[in-house]
């Protein structure tokens, strides 16, 4: 019986042989993690089970992140009952100013090709660019998972999604993704693991990889998986303990549909208001005035978005407010390192400690009353990143750059042609 | 199970269900409650009685895995939420937690009214819409959801029966 990469890696978390679409498995799970936003619910979820014990003190994390440093004393509350949690149960805790769970499970050496990550917030899909299935639940099935190691899963559907040849100039991976976004619509991946196959896949960065899985379950992904590649190879051998050990996709195994693009013509998008799918090219959009920038959050907040963002903002000054927030604090300080904090700050950007902050309208940036926003995060609902009549646009780092320095949206190929 | 609709578009997301400007201030859900779908309708909350059953259309409680979302929808007095489609996570939530959620037509939801009023048998899978005298089937949960269900959420079925339903399999 040949298997997907999701039905492989479920067929071994299930112990079973193999897993067909559709079959309800119950599966042990390799980590699990909740963060501020979804941990305490989680706690009172095992309190009303009677159970507040972890069922391996190393698989369960916690995540100080969507509103870190506290703003507020109700947050602060929230957040020593995580550390009270964390002492009493001997769990790892990623306290204030480590970063975003994201970033942090894979750099931490948490997730290893055929892993079954599962997490508290629905971005966990980005941890199947390390080839883990990896799915995003809520704080009952956090707790459950805790407190058994456990979670009951219906093995998805997978559709292949095969993307070749190299993107142009100006464009980066968060483009490739928007334009799936803007193809696929917020519903089509609805239930489905994306198996993500091809030349451009294969080529990329770990940080691109990430990107693009990360914004799967804008499509209503399950789980975006990719083969892994040797970037992430190397990636992974400074951070997992054991070996690696890639899932690759049976060669007869069986796709619910298999879609395949040539990456080569897709340009500068932007995802305008009010929903993720909106996407337009951003020619369409260039001139509209902005208000603030934000480049950051576990979409884009990453060593390469930074450098992304500096091809451009180096020796310039921005017209609007732009925030700048390094995804952890690894990234924070190889970017101090690099001199690029210090570019950032001749740029007039404002420099934030590693937190999801403005991107999930917790803090440090939000939006006031009419305001437009260009912002390299995953989501544009009204009310996302402050005020319900503020207006967000999501781009690309180069493109968030680039209306930072006009104070509008502008097309980022405009800067790199000067210099190539 | 019987209730009057209350009727919501396409694409309801999970910062509709609890605005950004809420759901970091506090973790309670009754306090949350009280802005339940501030940011897409702020007169919405008047119109959810206990019993209130919700028909809207595709990809229903789409965004963020916060469970916040479905509690809260439960809380107000909801019975039911009856769409063209949903958001996985949201889907799983609202089971978890014993809010029933369930697929209907296309045709069965455009039908169906604001003020109609509706009655659903989940253990036979059947909808139908009183006002309109229109009925359709719909594929009943799989048992162990069903049992779950029936039961009013996992943690309910846990302290009744002491194990999961997996253990018990």
């Amino acid at each position: 019986m040949s298997g997907t990469i999701a039905e492989k890696i479920l067929a071994k978390a299930s112990r079973k042989k193999y897993v067909e679409p559709g079959d309800f498995i119950v599966a042990d799970v390799d980590v699990v993690f909740a963060h501020d936003g979804t941990a305490t619910l989680a706690f009172d979820v095992m309190k009303e089970l009677n159970e507040e014990k972890v069922f391996d003190s190393k698989k369960v994390v916690l995540f100080i992140d969507h509103a870190a440093p506290s703003p507020s004393p109700a947050i602060s509350a929230i957040h020593n009952r995580m550390r009270d949690f964390s002492k009493l149960h001997n769990v790892k805790l990623y306290d204030v100013g480590n970063g975003i769970c994201h970033q942090l499970l894979p750099s931490e050496g948490y997730v290893k090709p055929g892993s079954l990550v599962i997490g508290a917030d629905s971005h966990t899909v980005t941890h199947g660019a390390f080839n883990a299935f990896a799915t995003g639940v809520g704080s009952t099935d956090a707790a459950i998972a805790m407190m058994t190691g456990k979670i009951w899963l219906k093995v998805p559907e997978s559709i292949k999604l095969e993307l070749n040849g190299n993107l142009s100039e100006g464009v980066t991976s968060k483009d490739l993704v928007l334009f799936l976004i803007g193809n696929f619509k917020a519903d089509g991946f609805n239930y489905v693991a994306i198996e993500y196959s091809g030349s451009t896949i294969e080529k990329l960065s770990v940080d691109s990889r990430m990107t693009i899985a990360n914004m799967g379950v804008e499509m209503g992904a399950k789980a975006s998986l990719m083969p892994l590649n040797e970037n992430t190879r190397v990636w992974l051998s400074k951070r997992v303990q054991g070996p690696i050990t890639p899932v690759e996709p049976d060669k007869d195994a069986t796709y619910y549909k298999t879609y395949s693009f040539d990456v080569k013509s897709i340009e500068p998008m932007v995802a305008a208001p009010p929903n993720v799918d909106n996407v337009k090219p951003v020619t369409e959009l260039e001139g509209l005035e902005i208000d603030q920038v934000f480049i950051g959050s576990c979409t884009n907040g990453r060593l390469e978005d930074i450098e992304l963002a500096l091809r451009i903002l180096k020796g310039r000054k921005v017209k609007s407010r732009c925030i700048v927030i390094p995804a952890s604090k690894e990234v924070y300080y190889e970017a101090l390192k690099k001199g690029y904090i210090e570019e950032l700050l001749r740029s007039n950007c404002v420099v934030g400690p590693p937190t999801c902050g403005p991107c999930i309208g917790a803090h440090m940036g939000l939006l006031g009353p009419n305001e437009v926003g260009i912002s390299t995060t995953n989501r544009n609902f009204p009310g996302r990143m402050g005020d319900r009549d503020a207006k967000i646009f999501l781009a690309s780092p180069l493109t968030a750059a680039a209306s930072a320095v006009e104070g509008k949206i502008t097309d980022p190929r405009n800067y790199l042609k000067e210099v190539s | 199970m019987r209730g009057k609709v209350v009727k919501l578009g396409d694409h309801v997301n999970t910062d509709f269900v609890i605005s950004g400007k809420y759901k970091f201030k506090t973790q309670d859900i009754k306090e949350l409650s009280k802005h339940i779908f501030e940011d897409l309708d702020p007169t919405l909350s008047q119109k959810i009685t206990v019993g209130t059953i919700i028909v809207a259309g595709k990809n229903f409680g789409y965004g963020s895995s916060r469970e916040h979302a479905p509690r809260v929808i439960k809380e107000v007095g909801v019975s039911a939420i009856v769409a063209k489609s949903f958001a996985r996570i949201f889907f799983r939530n609202a089971i978890n937690i014993g809010l029933p959620v369930i697929v209907a037509s296309e045709s069965f939801i455009d039908s169906t009214d604001e003020g109609d009023k509706v009655s659903l048998d989940l253990e036979k899978g059947i909808i139908r819409n009183e006002t309109k005298n229109m009925e359709e089937n719909f594929k009943p949960y799989p048992s162990f959801i069903s049992v779950v269900m029936r039961e009013g959420g996992i943690v309910s079925y846990f302290r009744k029966y002491g194990a999961f339903p997996w253990d018990t399999r």
